[in-house]
């Protein structure tokens, strides 16, 4: 298919990993943390990280919608099904993430909650419209590329005059997130760059990276989903680490512009204002990361319709998504990896979602090449 | 949940601002609302049934190139 197969050319790939040993000094390590959950993905499925010199390592960041919302965020979607009565339209990505209590919404529709699986806002735009009598609620989650097209929704909610949808906005914000793992004190990996996010990209541009690279001093290359985009940003970095610059540089030219998608942004700003902080799992509470619906559209909003309690949430204990989110730990660290978690029984966020790098782990086998830590073999599973 | 993915634009229906695209064999109908200026024949970036992005075709082949420049580089001394 065309824009995919010619991204995915194995002897441009064997190119470019010859070009990145050529370039990268043995004499340091190159610790590069690719943002996106995509990206992750990508690496996995194409067996990126074994072409690469045994000195460049690459750190899996938060860039998972799906793992990084926090718990309570889903009790309180699971609260709109089962107690307020709403029919809850939700993306497939969030119905298997284990609530409060290993409940999901899932279980929940399983119990007798209306929960629909759909595929677009649109989907969830026109159950509202076939069930007059009924609340629906889209519960919206995604960072900037999945924004744009719940605030078009919400527009057309109003001009059609749906007074039976709202939506529950957890939307999240990227450069916030990645201005939160460099502030991290302590117990935080050293990040020498970052691949920059493909798609929310294409929508934000590549210019609000650019305050971050100057200020931490880190290079950020925009780099797209495809395994030779994921090959030639890293070759970018390499490049930009060995000459000292610290630069936002374009990989993924065909889809990202410096401005971005200025319509889009138009929208959003129309429909959804910032948040003066909102918590992540893993980051905790990050300040101005994510959006809520404006005053302006508050009949909209899930939030202002529905008193939604705040009911104290539970993980399981030994999860080690925060950590793994934050890129501190790898998948095979969690002595849950594996045994009691795995796709079909997750404990945690970061096994569900396709982009969740223990998914990633799981799915292609990789954990079995690295030792096991002691750690999970001599503790018990709590 | 970030992924889109490339689609030809095959007819455009200004009546409800949607466009119809393919994908290997795979025929969808998806919003135009945040994008401006499309044609039949180009590809767009397909993101929960809207188009986020026109792709340039011109870029693409220069990314391409580049690529593969990057092999036909001497190793450094």
């Amino acid at each position: 298919m065309k824009y995919i197969d010619e991204f995915r050319n194995p002897a441009l790939a064997r190119q470019l990993a010859t070009a990145i040993a050529n370039e990268a000094d043995p004499a340091r390590t190159y610790r590069l943390m690719e943002f996106c959950g995509g990206h992750t993905h990508a690496i996995f499925r194409y067996g990126v990280q074994d072409l690469l010199p045994s000195n460049v390592e690459l750190v899996h960041g938060p860039g998972c919608p799906v793992c990084v919302l926090p718990t309570a965020r889903l009790d309180s979607a699971i609260y709109l099904a089962e107690q307020a009565g709403a029919i809850l339209c939700s993306y497939g990505d969030m119905l298997r993430v284990p609530a409060s209590g290993r409940h999901s919404l899932l279980k929940a529709k399983a119990g007798g909650a209306d929960i629909r699986m759909v595929y677009s806002p649109a989907d969830a735009l026109a159950i509202a419209a076939d069930n007059p009598g009924q609340p629906v609620v889209f519960f919206a989650i995604g960072f900037e590329t999945t924004t744009p097209p719940t605030a078009v929704v919400i527009q057309q909610a109003e001009q059609q005059g749906l007074k039976n949808f709202s939506v529950f906005c957890n939307h999240v914000l990227t450069p916030s997130a990645i201005q939160s793992i460099v502030e991290a004190p302590d117990d935080a990996v050293a990040i020498d760059a970052f691949l920059g996010p493909s798609h929310v990209s294409t929508i934000i541009g590549s210019q609000p990276y650019e305050f971050f690279a100057e200020k931490y001093q880190r290079p950020v290359v925009i780099a797209g989903f495809e395994p030779l985009d994921v090959l030639q940003s890293i070759l970018m970095l390499i490049r930009q680490l060995n000459e000292g610059r610290c630069e936002v540089e374009n990989e993924y030219t065909r889809a990202v512009s410096r401005e971005g998608n200025l319509k889009a942004q138009a929208l959003v700003a129309e429909v959804l204002e910032l948040r003066d902080s909102f918590e992540w799992r893993g980051l905790g509470h990050v300040p101005y990361s994510a959006l809520r619906i404006r005053p302006r559209y508050r009949q909209f909003d899930a939030e202002q319709r529905f008193a939604l309690p705040l009911l104290p949430s539970r993980d399981v204990k030994s999860c080690e998504c925060p950590a793994v989110l934050r890129g501190v730990k790898k998948p095979s660290d969690c002595q849950l990896f594996g045994t009691v978690c795995v796709p079909d029984n997750p404990m945690g966020s970061c096994m569900v979602s396709s982009e969740g790098a223990c998914a990633a782990y799981w799915s292609y086998g990789r954990f079995r090449q690295q030792p096991p830590s002691p750690s999970t073999k001599s503790k018990p599973i709590a | 949940m970030c992924l889109a993915i490339p689609a030809l634009v095959v007819a455009i229906h200004p009546d409800n601002n949607s466009a119809t695209v393919t994908l290997g064999n795979v025929q969808q109908q998806v919003s135009m609302a945040l994008v401006e200026d499309v044609q039949v024949g180009d590809y767009v970036l397909i993101h929960v049934g809207f188009a986020l992005n026109t792709i340039s075709a011109e870029e693409a082949e220069n990314t391409l190139a580049l690529f593969a420049e990057a092999g036909l580089l001497e190793p450094p001394p």
